[in-house]
């Protein structure tokens, strides 16, 4: 909410020339949030600061244009406890923008020559927000010839278990133009605190573009800052980096997966994806199944796979999440689909521990990487609802070997493979549930290993491909 | 079959005179076919006689698809509309008119077909007029301009359809001869036999008897019936029994076979059914009888001989009296408006209230795949389990140990012939009284054993069924879409489709298992704004609110600021298995004897460590034992609402990542701020403007309130590290076996729930109230100061409840409680800063109109779900109401309120 520039040029006074600020007056702007004050601290020809601050009104956040009680695009905007109007966010980018305007993009009426001089400047910002933590500040500003102080404030100093915050006061010490040192707080302060204020659209793009020329392409962290600052838009992300990086490189994006998360970057090394979905291909392929319905089916990778196959005259793919089948609709492009493919493909949102006339009259079902997500106890109900209540003649289930965890390098050891997973089992407890399953349904289970397999710890995942009886 | 079957005389006979009105007679519920040539009279005959919502035309389905009446290329749509209302109509029982030609066979064959897919009868009415007044009549007509040849040919095909009627499955053809006959025909509506929706009861519904006629005897007399032996015939003694005041018996068929008095049993019921004092309706050995005794050739098997040896001495005129009697057994019976249905094997849903020989066969067989197991049963189809209707279904027919509920239906044959007993279930009271049997009079083929899970399944001794479908498994049908539940506090609460899906993903992803369920709490209002300076609330705007709606007395609790919880607490693992279905293991390594659930608000469970869950719920079931609350309200099993503190044990991850965050910050970068505005304001004593100095005030200001709002969160934290460490202050005994205590008024409610404080005051908080009269200002202005000291200490703030749980006013229920927040504790909610004039007159507006409606709708639903579980409600009752809950709390209202 405090960002102080400082010079020591002589006569530092100047500042007020480049900033378009006269030192002598406490000056008020009003902004759409709520207003921001510039006002100097010192102003002696030996040094000068320039303090803008912010006066973010949370009240008028939440009734603000446009937001509703619960709207807004980050959770924490929708609060009035709201840690905006005390640090700097993008918040400060748009006053940057207003408020020192001509600066930022490099005018000075009364000293032009000034603007493109390298003059040494001192930055602080009170406080700054850092997901990423001190590092990722540091490889930010760093590489930008910054000399980075960062003090760090605890969550509160009477709980110290609940350690530190994410809030740093920084001072970034450069000898830089100020129009240089603007545009990196304007681009770089968002993409710290990670989150922003308004929806993200094609028009930041040529934003980050145009405030990031000259230094942004050859910065070690552009990727991550362009994500950021196109707050996780991966479609704008490629567009952005694509621009920037002219020559021809990999698409950045491609490791971008929306829902893939941690389970998929700690199994990616393996490409477990692409194996696991092959291995159920051809065991749908053995049990000659035509109609197929996947159960917890997510953004609908294996559905696509589904319908790209001929063999498959009717597929379905169900799942708990809303967001997800949204996800899958625009993946398959559902509206397009209807013309020629629709009638091949249903998806709908269901649950796998309700019973569901709706999953009924498939050859097969697959619970591909679905299981280790219920509740042990709901296990059951599960179980009835598929093998006992749909009854299709081939159930095709995997699910992590826990064993192999230990082959992972990034996973701590005990911890499973994705947060949301209630269990992930052995080889042997995955083979003792499903004979079990297959025993009190009458059906026959054959257990396959998926992936490389460790002499040790077997594969790391593992498929039951249950058969009706 | 009881019901008029026979094709109607009149077919094809001789016209009757013409003065004299034909009568028509059709089932109440039918379908109506019109069968006549263009310009017959159909519809001038239809209009006559039923309503017109009751008349489906296919001139009126081609101009709803096509603008066009006349339209023939439009006639495939027009039929399929047709068809599907007329499908719509008849699920809903409703009496359907076909007015459309229909002379050609294959366009009455669907509509044949549409009957017996709803257990309907087809009935035909034909128009068989001469064919020269039908094209006389279409020449009149100037929108008809098909020419003669079309009336010919439809005139034709009439005429060939007319003998095969009955043959296509009409059981019920009149035929019109002349315009004369059309014009003056009479339309009489008959009342099916099943439908005595007018018999409200109350009802002794008895189970299968098979001639156990001293249990039968005893169980009529501890129902209350006096049963009195006469001079019968033929030195057999007759019987008189004389019900109870206002009350009627209830057969359910299987009065014969096996036992040893199925003569007698027939002599005392069939006088009662003569009387009018019992209905009987027909079981599967009844009507094999029935069949034995018309001569027809039928296995003597099942006991069947027995009977025929019991019926040798008996004279030809009783044999004949009770052919007679049998054969006027109608198939199940629709009682007191529909809430009631009576059946020998059951009756779904979509054939109550029907009369067809697929209805009959359900009614005397259930439903079964048509395999035989391996005792030489047939393997029946367990519909009870599927079964998802209103009205409540009584039935016998499969011996089952002892009467279970499942989805509102109850087998009431406990196998007495076989030794077991014979059982009655009295209505409305919904009370089972059951005698035993004096012996075995009868060996079952299979063992009359329990083999399946309690609370509510479908156990069948005498039959196997198909791989049970466990009664507590949940169907998606039961919650997803648009949803209607009643509620008896509040009419019918509607759950949109879109509420119902949110609710899923987070019922299935994230709460606890649905049997532990069974209550979420509402949510709670807060009081209209105050007006009085720096303050947001107040609890003079509650006192009001219940004094305006006329009530004289309400209680003030203190709130306490925890997490909401609410606990099942079982007393033992047993108890969780029988009353909740739930197995829990019964040893538990840290000593856990108690059994059963402590979830938040939105149903996830509390602890995420089960072992410290087991604890907590071991702990509170240890002091309701000693505050001997389980022998008090004979229960082994309640239910309590309660807060549990520290806040910072469940809102953990809320606390750091957005209270203690906005402190910090703001705690770390106003300093900042203050420094650089006091420089600049000292600078400013050298000439510069005095904006700093207001500047760095306001920013003081801000730095105040900063600390504040953490002070007012830090109150409610502190660190846990075992049970030791927790409180737990319950408000509300909801329900105990038996007992939803919705009739006791909140003061019982507190002062029986401090006694948990008594006995175990580590873990439990009494939570302190004052009564307040409302007609008196001196109570309510103490009740003020209470508040006022509360809040003042740092304390959440109080709630207003009316004395009685549920309490109605003006406009019907009352808010069931309100909240009076402190002005500190509020920065918790809206910002530190809220407190500052300009932001507080802003806060002011805040509408409490969608709030409230909310928390009513969501108390009836939460009080509902309880009585549902309390009287023995399957699974998916309960679970409807608090999945509706959780589907409400979907909905955007301003989550500060």
């Amino acid at each position: 909410m405090l960002l102080t520039i400082a010079t020591t040029h002589r006569p530092a006074t100047d500042l007020g020339y480049l900033l378009h600020k006269n030192p002598a007056r406490v000056q008020s702007f009003p902004l759409s949030f709520g207003r921001a004050h510039v006002f100097y601290p010192e102003a002696t020809p030996e040094r000068c600061s320039a303090a803008l601050l912010l006066d973010v009104d949370p009240v008028g956040l939440v009734r603000g244009r446009g937001a509703g009680p619960t709207g807004g695009d980050g959770a924490s905007l929708a609060q009035y406890v709201n840690d905006r109007p005390y640090v700097a966010s993008s918040f400060l980018s748009v006053a940057l923008s207003q408020v020192y305007g001509s600066a930022l993009s490099g005018r000075s009426k009364e000293r032009p020559e000034l603007v493109e001089q390298e003059l040494p400047f001192e930055a602080t910002l009170a406080v700054l927000p850092c997901r990423g933590g001190e590092g990722f500040l540091r490889r930010l500003f760093e590489p930008l010839g910054y000399g980075v102080t960062a003090q760090g404030h605890p969550l509160d100093e009477q709980f110290p278990a609940w350690g530190q915050s994410r809030y740093f006061t920084v001072t970034l010490r450069a000898t830089t133009p100020l129009q240089r040192l603007l545009t990196h707080l304007y681009v770089l302060v968002p993409v710290l605190d990670d989150e922003k204020h308004y929806w993200v659209g094609e028009d930041e793009v040529q934003k980050l573009l145009r405030h990031g020329a000259g230094w942004l392409a050859m910065h070690p962290q552009r990727e991550q800052i362009a994500r950021r600052y196109l707050r996780h838009q991966s479609r704008l992300t490629r567009a952005a980096l694509a621009r920037l990086v002219e020559e021809d490189t990999p698409d950045p994006a491609a490791a971008d997966e929306v829902h893939a998360g941690e389970e998929a970057a700690v199994e990616r090394p393996l490409g477990l994806d692409e194996q696991r979905q092959a291995a159920v291909m051809a065991a749908l392929h053995a049990a000659g199944a035509r109609r197929v319905i996947d159960l917890g089916c997510g953004e609908g990778k294996l559905v696509q796979a589904l319908l790209n196959d001929p063999a498959f005259g009717e597929v379905a793919g169900m799942d708990v999440s809303s967001r997800a089948l949204a996800l899958a609709e625009q993946r398959l492009d559902v509206e397009r689909l209807a013309a020629s493919n629709g009638q091949r493909l249903r998806l709908f949102q269901g649950t796998l521990t309700y019973r569901d006339r709706r999953i009924e009259g498939y050859d097969a079902a697959t619970v591909v990487e679905v299981i280790e997500h219920l509740d042990p106890a709901r296990l059951r109900a599960f179980e009835r609802v598929l093998f006992g209540e749909a009854r299709p003649a081939t159930v095709i289930v995997t699910t992590p070997n826990v064993e192999y965890n230990a082959r992972f390098e990034h996973l701590p050891a005990g911890r499973f493979r994705h947060h949301d997973h209630q269990f992930e089992w052995t080889r042997a407890e995955f083979e003792a549930w499903a004979h079990d399953v297959a025993a009190r349904h009458s059906y026959t289970v054959q257990v396959a290993p998926i992936g490389p397999l460790d002499p040790e710890l077997g594969p790391p995942t593992q498929m039951g491909v249950f058969r009706r009886g | 079959m009881a019901e008029p079957v026979a094709p109607d005389p009149s077919t094809g006979e001789a016209p009757r005179a013409a003065r004299e009105p034909v009568r028509l007679t059709i089932p109440e519920l039918s379908l109506v076919v019109l069968i006549g040539a263009s310009s017959s009279g159909k519809s001038t005959f239809a209009r006559r006689h039923f309503l017109p919502t009751e008349v489906l035309s296919s001139d009126a389905c081609r101009a709803l698809v096509s603008d066009d009446e006349n339209s023939l290329d439009a006639t495939g749509d027009a039929f399929e509309v047709l068809h599907a209302i007329a499908a719509k109509r008849l699920a809903r029982g409703r009496l359907t008119v076909v007015d459309a030609t229909n002379v050609q066979p294959e366009a009455r064959r669907p509509l044949v077909a549409l009957a017996r897919a709803h257990y309907v009868q087809p009935v035909a009415i034909v128009f068989d007029l001469p064919e020269k007044l039908c094209q006389e009549r279409s020449r009149q007509r100037p929108d008809r301009d098909f020419g003669a040849h079309v009336i010919r040919r439809q005139a034709m095909a009439l005429r060939r359809s007319l003998r095969g009627l009955a043959g296509e499955g009409f059981r019920q053809v009149h035929v019109l001869h002349s315009p004369d006959e059309a014009g003056t025909a009479v339309v009489e509506r008959q009342r099916l036999r099943c439908n005595r929706t007018d018999l409200g009861g109350p009802f002794d519904i008895i189970g299968d008897v098979h001639g156990c006629f001293d249990e039968l005897v005893t169980l009529l007399q501890t129902l209350g019936y006096g049963v009195a032996m006469t001079a019968g015939e033929n030195a057999h003694p007759g019987f008189d029994v004389q019900p109870p005041e206002g009350r009627r018996a209830v057969f359910l068929g299987d009065l014969v076979d096996r036992g040893p008095r199925s003569p007698d049993v027939l002599r005392l019921v069939m006088p009662m059914a003569a009387a009018g004092t019992a209905l009987v309706v027909v079981g599967n050995h009844d009507d094999k009888l029935r069949r034995k005794l018309a001569g027809r050739d039928v296995q003597l098997t099942h006991g069947l001989a027995e009977t025929l040896a019991q019926l040798e001495p008996e004279s030809p005129a009783f044999k004949e009296q009770v052919a007679t009697f049998i054969d006027g057994l109608t198939s199940h019976y629709v009682l007191d408006g529909g809430r009631l249905v009576v059946a020998h094997a059951g009756m779904k849903a979509e054939m109550q209230g029907r009369a067809t020989g697929r209805v009959r066969d359900f009614a005397l067989y259930g439903e079964t795949t048509g395999e035989i197991d391996e005792f030489g049963l047939p393997v029946r189809l367990n519909w009870a389990a599927d079964y998802r209707d209103k009205a409540m279904v009584v039935y016998g027919h499969t011996p089952v140990p002892a009467a279970r509920w499942v989805n509102n239906t109850i087998d009431v044959d406990t196998g007495c012939v076989f030794g077991g007993r014979l059982t009655a279930l009295r209505y409305p009271e919904k009370e089972l009284v059951s005698v035993p049997a004096a012996r075995v009079y009868y060996a079952p083929a299979r063992p009359l054993v329990s083999t399946t899970t309690p609370a509510g399944s479908g156990a069948d001794a005498g039959a196997s069924e198909t791989p049970a479908r466990d009664p507590q498994l949940l169907d998606a049908g039961d919650v997803l879409g648009r949803h209607v539940v009643e509620t008896r506090l509040h009419h019918s609460v509607t759950i949109r489709e879109e509420q119902s899906a949110a609710a899923l993903e987070v019922m299935s992803r994230f709460a606890a298992d649905p049997r532990w369920l069974i209550y979420l709490p509402p949510t709670m209002s807060p009081g209209e704004t105050s007006r009085q300076p720096g303050l947001l609330e107040h609890p003079a705007e509650a006192l009001a609110y219940y004094r305006r709606e006329g009530l004289a007395q309400v209680v003030c609790e203190e709130k306490h600021m925890g997490s909401r919880a609410v606990l099942v607490v079982c007393r033992t693992p047993d108890v969780a298995r029988r009353r909740f279905g739930v197995e829990v293991d019964g040893d538990d390594i840290h000593g856990g004897t108690a059994a059963g659930i402590c979830h938040t608000r939105t149903g996830r469970h509390f602890f995420e460590d089960r072992a410290l869950e087991r604890a907590v719920l071991t702990r509170v079931a240890a002091a309701v034992e000693r505050a001997g609350l389980w022998g008090e309200l004979e229960t082994d099993w309640l239910c309590l609402d309660a807060e549990l503190m520290p806040w910072s044990v469940k809102a953990q991850a809320l606390l750091q990542e957005q209270y203690a965050a906005v402190g910090a910050a703001a705690r770390a970068a106003l300093p900042t701020a203050l420094d650089a505005l006091a420089q600049a304001a000292a600078r400013s004593n050298d000439g510069a403007d005095g904006g700093a100095a207001a500047l760095l005030a306001r920013y003081q200001t801000r730095l105040v309130d900063a600390e504040r709002f953490v002070a007012a969160y830090r109150r409610y934290c502190w660190p846990v590290h075992s049970l030791a460490d927790l409180k737990l202050a319950p408000f509300h005994l909801l329900a105990s076996e038996g007992a939803v205590h919705v009739g006791r008024d909140h003061v019982w409610h507190m002062e029986t729930l401090a006694r948990l404080a008594a006995v175990d005051p580590e873990l439990f908080l009494a939570t302190p109230y004052k009564v307040v009269s409302l007609a008196d200002d001196a109570s309510m202005q103490d009740a003020i100061a209470w508040w006022e000291a509360l809040t003042l200490r740092g304390g959440e703030g109080i709630v207003v409840k009316p004395l009685d749980v549920v309490a109605r006013g003006r406009r019907g229920l009352l808010q069931p409680a309100i909240k009076c927040r402190g002005r500190e504790y509020l920065r918790i909610i809206y910002g530190p800063e809220y407190t500052e004039p300009e932001q507080l007159e802003r806060l002011r507006q805040r509408s409490l109109a969608a709030k409230r409606s909310l928390a009513l709708r969501e108390f009836a639903l939460g009080m509902e779900g309880l009585h549902r579980l309390v009287e023995g409600a399957p699974l998916y009752r309960v679970h409807e109401c608090v999945f509706g809950v959780l589907a409400l709390e979907s909905e955007p209202v301003d989550p500060r309120l």
